[in-house]
Order: C-alpha cells, then structure tokens, then sequence
C-alpha cells in the first residue's frame, strides 16, 4: 500500500493536474444562510431541513456529521441542483445558487456530485465514465478526453483498469474512479454524499488516504457527509454537527490536526480528544431520530 | 468468481484480465455441467417421457390415446423423403410453411420494436407523454389479441395484412410498456450525475435513457417475440392461408394427424430458436451487463 | 409547489386539502381523461367520415370499423338480453375451469421442482421442450383427444395458464433467500415447517404474478377457442364465439360491444387477483 501511495504522489507531482492549482485559490467559498426545506410527501409535511447556516472557506474539507436520515442529504441536493429549497439562500462565492425568487439552482459542472451508492454508468467503461462530462461539455474532443482520462485514472492507481465496466471492479475502485469522473471537470466544489458508507474499515481507510492524497494535490472544496465520526475528523477540515430531522446546523469544531494527515494521526492525543467532543453532541441527536424511528427520507 | 475459477486462472491478476466473455462462459459451464450427472439425467428424462409417449398411443394403444400420432409414426414420416401424410423434411412445403411463418413473425416483430420501443423509452422518460399515452394502451391491453380477428380482417385486406397486424399489436404492448418500465427502474442517481456533469436532454437520452432501458428492454422483446408467436398462430389458424398454424388446423380439418404433430414441434422449434436470437442480440449489446452477472456467478 | 416566500424561516402554514380536490388538481388524471376523449373523438369523426363526405371519403383502417356512438346503441340493446349475459356466464366458467386447473397443479408441481433436484431434472427438460409450442397450437389435436368440445377447451386453457405459472412458482421459491431457511432452520423449524413457513409464503410474491399473467393468457385462449371451435360445431358459446357470430352475421357494432366485453371481463379477473394478493401478502403492501 505504502509503495502504492508514494508511486501515485510522484506521478501526481509530475503531472500537469498541478497546473489547476497554481498556488492561488480556487474559489469554492459555499455559504449556506437560513435554509429550510419542506417536503410535502401526500400532503404531510415533512420538515427535512429547518433554518440551516453554515460558511465553508475556498479550499475546506467540511464534515456534515448526523443520524441517518436528518435531512443532510436534502441540504446536498439542494447545492447541486436536485431539488429546490423552501427558504433561504446558498451562495458559492458570493454568486446566488438559490435563494428568493430562484428555488431551485441549476446544476452545473461547478459542484460535482459523488453519490452515496455510486452513479458510475454501469454502460460505459471507466474511461468512458471519465472522460463523459468533458465530452458532453465540449470542453475537448473525444480522443482529447479519452486520453486524458487514461492520465487521471493512472494517476488515481486505475491504469490497468480504465477498459473495465463498473461492474467488473470492485467497489472501492468503483468510488476512486467516480471521484476521478468528477476531478476531471475541475469543479470548484466537490460533495460527497456518504461516498465510503458501504466499505468495510479496512478499504475505508485506504479509501481516505487517497481521498487526502487527491485533496492535498487540487485543493478543491469538499463537502462531505457521513456519520462515521473517525472518517469526519480524520478527514475534515471542520466538523458540522447537525441536528435529527428537522436538520440544522447543532454545532461546528475544528480540526486542528495538521495536515498531511496520515494513519498515524487517529492514535493522537488531540484526536481522541475530537472524538469525544464530536461523540458528545452527536449521541443526542442519535438517540433522537432513533426513539422518532422515521423511515429515512430519500 | 466462483463460476469462472478453473486451474489455469488460478493467478488473481491473470483471473482479473481474462474477464470471461460470453461465450467462454457457456463453453465453459458446458464443460463443468457434464462432470456432473444431470445432464444425463435430463437426457435419461427426455427419453422416459418419449418412451411413455410411444406407450400410450403406440405400445398399449389405449383408447383415445390411439387418435394422436406416435412417436415412431410421427419420426417415420417426418424423415421420409415419401411422407405417408404429405409433410416431411424431405418436402418444399414444409419449408414454404415455415418461411411464410417466419417472415410474417420477422415483419410484425419489427414493427413492434420499431415503434414500441421509441414510444416506451418517451413514454418513460416524460411524464407528460406517459400521461396522455398510458390510459389508451391501458383501455386497449385487456382486449384478447384474438378479439381484433374481425376488425383486423376488415381493415386490412387479404391474408397478410391481418395476420401481420395482430402478431404486431399482441407484440406493441409487451414491448411498450418494458420499455417503459425499464426508463422508469433507472436509478434517479444516473439522471442527477448526467446532469451534474454538462448534459444536454439529448445527451442525457443517449447515455443514461437508452442504455438504462437495454435490460428491461430486451426481456420485454423475449416476451414480445412468444407473444408475436402465439397471436400468429392464432391469427393463422383463423383467417390464414399458408403457415405453420395454417398447417395444424387444416391437417386437422383434412383428417392428416401427423402433419399436425410435426407443425406443433416445429411451432416449438422455430419460437424457442427466435427467442434465443434476440437473447444472444441482447446479451451482444449488453456486454457491461452480462460481465457484471458473471462476476456474481450467475 | 412550494414558494421561497418564507424568507424568515418561518414554517409555512399547513393547507389541507380535501382528498376529492387533490385528486382532480392531479395532472396525470385529467390528461388521462383528455387522452381518452382524444381517442374517442378521433375514432368517432374517423368512422363517421364518409357519411358526411360520402363515399370517396372513406378513411383507411379507421373508416371501416364502426364509430363509439354506434357500438355504445347497440350495447345498450343488447344489456337486456339473456343470451349476452349467458355469453359472460360460460366464458368466466371456462377461465374459472382451466384457471383453477392449472393452478391447482402448477403450484404444487412448480414447488416440488424447485424442492427436488432429482425431479427436476427428470420433469423439467419434457416440461421446458413443450413450454415453446403455443397452446394454441394444441387447440386441433385436444379436439382429437379429447371426448367433448367443452373438456378440449378446458384442456387448451388449462396449459396456456399452466406454463407460466409453473415458471414463476419455480423461479421465485428458487430465489428466496437462504438465509430465511438458516434462520428458520437454526430455531428448530422442522422440514414441513419450513415449506409452510417460508417457502410457500416466500413463494406467493411470484405465484400471484404467475397467476396475473396466467390470466391473461387463459382470456386469450378461451377466447380463441370459442372463436375457433365455435364457429362450425354445435353452440358452444361465450363471449368468443358471441365475436365470431356477430362478425358471421354482418354486425359490426356487435363485435366491438364483444370485444370491450371480453376487455371488461379480463380486467375484472385480473382485479380480483391483485386484490386477494393484497389481502394475503400484507407485508407487501407497504412497498
């Protein structure tokens, strides 16, 4: 693994997907201001998210962290486009997503989604994947994407994989690859909807490290939901916690673990101080949904 | 894996690059499946049941039973190049009984692709197109194919026309409404990365609706092409004029029992032979899907 | 559709509306009803085309089949009559007949091949050999075989029914999932218990779907066999040989009235077994 992880770096250093990140920043900035959402699922209201804020800095690795079901996932569609909010605003920076008079935002190659139980298209080949958005952007030619799909793939450690179908890798590659599917479009957000939820601990945490290597390479902004509180501090810039349905923002802790970050950083002191914080406001609300017993919302 | 684990692949990495195509796996099950005893078994059956069958209208001549043709009346015959009851291999009607046969199959399964499909994948994908067109196909579909004998002799004239017609309609609705079905069963997750990623409409109903559909698709054409089988026979016992339904009900009339008997195991051959071509059409077009069953070991 | 009026973060007011309201404010089902009146109309003004333009203005297809007025006049003569009734009576009889029949053996003979390997694999091959032939096709040598007209068509209707049930009945006790039968197993369940505890109960989801799709082909081959026995031989009946007769005799109104009868009909047999597979699959409705 270790071999691994040094081999892709070198490569990740000597390709030209540096030159996205010149040391400026990207922008990325995500400000979420009072937003609700209500469902109206046969005429029962359904709060889902319920006057929400939060301010995620240009180049942050922000953990949402909830019980299942809590609504997190509604404030992610709402972001990327999916469905439309009730009230408030989202801004990315400083530009109007959604907000009065517009409450739905359009879906844009700008955030780009990584989806709890993957949307790779099980149709195409994971070059094809890849090289898709570009593609369909016209942003290049087809034996222009296609190329440097190959690139990216063999910079994520998918070299030999690129002609497979999603089908035929496993999992853990599957998600490599849709992150790769996402990078490739230069996005100013990423956001991730519980992307590692079905892995088992031990590919989770090669999942993270390889999640950190790409993050530590682009810089993008990554909104990331989960409730694995490990993978939020592990991972995170800042945690959010937020509360049971109808969800809001509980409370916001920072991580001060310096990054790199590496396997050896969940044994420190500090976090195993994190967790406990984290732990602490985030059992109440687990306790609430679970006596509530909802069925999660989709 | 387990399906395609044999000696030689016994090396992951080799295991991993030689993905078995399609017909490496049918050779290969075929290989494994006569180490066991079933196949000898299922011939042993086969064998049994023709031997009960030879007993009862042959053997013991049990009353009743001696109306219907034997086994060895019906072989004697059937590979005579002199038939006893005019019908052999041997003779160029049998063959013109199951080209006509054919060829009206052929055509009306066409038609029915050709506009089912389409229509499927739009009444699927729109919601306002489902809606203005489910409820007619809805009113229509309960109606036997059979019960349109007379409408469609009036509207259509001469003996094609007919037959072709309610071959086509029996078919139009199990493919229309699989295909529907099929849009429909396309994970939302797809569309919402499609549309993440810059798609157009259009770009969105080649690379997700299409392909999304194939599956459902194609079992809709497998039940499609028996449904055409069935109402042609139908049709052609009816209103016909040449056929292999044609065949069995005027053997009939003319008191020629074997005839009859061979129209039957043709009618059997020849619409187990066409639903094994459009499953091997599918399986050809849908090379993620068959990998991704394989790998599960089905 | 809900507003971004609230900007505050209030929780908007709740509207009740009445269940009545909701339904008609549901796009799908007006453009349902427009669709048909649609339909109907096209049908009507196509039929009735070269009465207004004369003869030369006979449309293809649709101009030579009569309009909805006409067939909706000779359906309101013909609802009085014993004898159109009678017609449903003996139709719903033979589907009833050969329905039952086929699900009276294809149970049974689905489960134990998915219970058996070694029945299976001595009935399955004959069974997977005759599935292809299309019961029709059977419909000459059952008249052979078979002493009265009325047991031949049982006999036609029994098989069409019989494959497809016996089809599902074995791919869905194949597919239940072992660890039901572990489980069951590992809390002392005996063999017969788990056939009557999971296996049959796991079994139903596709024995109802056999049976809705049985029925189906059982109207179709009723149907069939009214049309083509009946139409020679001694009277048979049914809504089949009511089609063939009316369209024998020049009545055109007749044989539409025939056909949205025999529509009626199947939708009401297949209704039934929606309906008692709710009542007897409580834990799927909820899906």
């Amino acid at each position: 693994m270790n071999e691994f992880m040094s081999k892709t770096k070198v490569n990740g250093t000597a390709a030209p997907h540096a030159q996205i990140n010149n040391g400026a920043p990207m922008g990325g900035a995500l400000s979420i201001k009072h937003v609700s959402k209500i469902y109206d699922p046969e005429g029962v209201n359904v709060c889902a998210v319920d006057d929400c804020s939060m301010e995620i800095a240009a180049g942050e690795v922000c953990m949402i962290v909830g019980p299942s079901g809590c609504g997190k996932t509604t404030l992610l569609n709402a972001i990327a486009g999916f469905h439309s909010i009730t009230s408030g605003e989202i801004t990315l920076d400083g530009d109007l997503l959604c907000g009065p008079g517009k409450p739905k935002a359009a879906q844009g190659a700008d955030r780009m989604v990584v989806f709890q139980n993957g949307a790779l298209f099980p149709w195409k080949t994971l070059v094809e994947n890849v090289a898709y958005g570009p593609i369909v952007q016209r942003r290049m030619s087809k034996p222009e994407a296609l190329e440097k799909s190959y690139q990216m793939l063999a910079e994520a450690g998918l070299g030999d994989f690129g002609d497979k179908y999603p089908g035929e890798v496993s999992s853990g590659m599957a998600r490599r690859a849709e992150i790769v599917r996402a990078l490739i479009n230069e996005p100013k957000v990423l956001l991730l909807d519980e992307p590692y939820r079905a892995m088992d601990a031990l590919t989770k945490s090669i999942m993270h490290e390889s999640l950190l290597e790409t993050y530590d390479r682009t810089k993008v902004t990554i909104f990331f939901i989960t409730h694995d509180l490990e993978e939020a501090i592990f991972l995170g810039d800042k945690v959010h916690v937020v509360t049971t349905r109808p969800c809001s923002l509980k409370k916001t802790i920072d991580v001060t673990i310096p990054r790199p970050r590496t396997y050896e950083s969940l044994s420190s002191e500090n976090f195993r101080h994190l967790m406990a914080e984290v732990n602490e406001a985030v059992h109440e609300e687990a306790v609430k949904a679970f006596q509530a017993g909802e069925r999660e919302l989709a | 894996m387990t399906s395609v684990s044999s000696p030689e692949n016994s090396d992951p990495v080799k295991r991993q690059m030689t993905a078995p195509t399609g017909l490496a796996l049918l050779w290969y099950r075929f290989k494994t499946s006569f180490a066991t005893p079933r196949p000898y078994m299922m011939v042993g059956g086969i064998f049994l049941w023709l031997f009960v069958y030879w007993l009862l209208c042959e053997g013991l001549r049990l009353d009743r039973f001696d109306k219907i043709p034997g086994p060895l009346a019906v072989a004697k015959d059937m590979f005579s190049p002199t038939p006893f009851q005019g019908i052999s291999i041997f003779t160029g009607e049998y063959y013109n009984h199951i080209f006509v046969s054919c060829r009206r199959i052929l055509i009306a399964f066409t038609l029915a692709t050709g506009i089912g499909v389409p229509l499927g994948l739009f009444m699927g994908w729109s919601k306002k197109v489902r809606d203005y067109t489910f409820p007619i196909l809805e009113t229509l579909r309960p109606i036997p194919i059979l019960a349109w004998v007379p409408l469609a002799i009036l509207m259509f004239p001469g003996f094609e026309g007919p037959v072709i017609f309610l071959a086509t309609l029996a078919s139009l609705f199990v493919t229309t409404l699989n295909t529907m079905l099929g849009v429909q069963s396309i994970d939302e997750s797809y569309f919402r990365a499609a549309g993440c990623l810059g798609s157009s409409n259009w770009d969105i109903f080649k690379n997700v609706v299409v392909p999304g559909a194939l599956p459902y698709v194609f079992t809709g054409l497998q039940i499609s092409i028996g449904v055409a089988w069935f109402s042609l026979v139908a049709a052609e016992m009816v209103s016909g004029d040449h056929g292999l339904g044609y065949l069995i009900v005027d053997s009939y009339m003319n008191n020629v029992t074997v005839p009859m008997v061979i129209g039957m195991i043709t009618l059997g051959f020849v619409g187990w032979f066409t639903s094994v071509i459009v499953r091997m059409v599918g399986n050809w077009l849908m090379q993620w899907h068959v990998k991704a069953l394989a790998l599960q070991g089905r | 559709m809900a507003s971004v009026a609230q900007i505050d973060g209030s929780t908007p007011v709740v509207r009740r509306r009445s269940k009545l309201a909701k339904f008609m404010e549901n796009p799908t089902i007006w453009r349902g009803l427009l669709a048909i009146v649609i339909f109907l109309a096209v049908w009507e003004v196509g039929a009735r085309f070269d009465e207004w333009f004369g003869k030369e203005w006979t449309l293809p297809f649709i101009g030579l089949i009569p309009p909805p007025t006409a067939v909706f006049n000779a359906w309101l003569k013909i609802i009085p009559q014993a004898g159109y009734w009678d017609s449903w009576l003996q139709s719903f009889q033979r589907v009833l007949t050969g329905f039952g029949a086929a699900m009276l053996l294809g149970i049974p003979f689905g489960l134990a091949l998915a219970v058996n390997k070694y029945f299976r694999d001595v009935f399955f091959p004959p069974f997977e050999v005759l599935r292809p032939i299309p019961p029709l096709a059977w419909v000459p040598a059952s008249l052979i075989f078979w002493p009265t007209n009325e047991m031949s068509i049982a006999f036609v209707t029994f098989l069409g029914a019989f494959f497809t049930i016996v089809i599902n009945v074995l791919g869905g006790a194949r597919t239940i999932d072992v660890r039901y039968l572990r489980a069951a197993q590992s809390m002392g369940a005996s063999q017969w218990d788990l056939f009557s505890k999971i296996i049959l109960p796991g079994t139903l989801p596709s024995i109802f779907t056999g049976a809705a799709v049985g029925m189906g082909i059982t109207w179709e081959v009723v149907l069939a066999a009214e049309m083509i026995s009946g139409g020679g031989t001694q009277g048979s009946g049914g809504l089949g040989f009511f089609i063939w007769n009316s369209y024998m005799g020049g009545s055109l109104e007749q044989v539409v009235v025939g056909m949205i009868s025999i529509g009626i009909a199947g939708f009401l047999s297949s209704s039934a077994i929606r309906w008692l597979g709710d009542r007897l699959m409580p834990w799927r409705r909820l899906f």
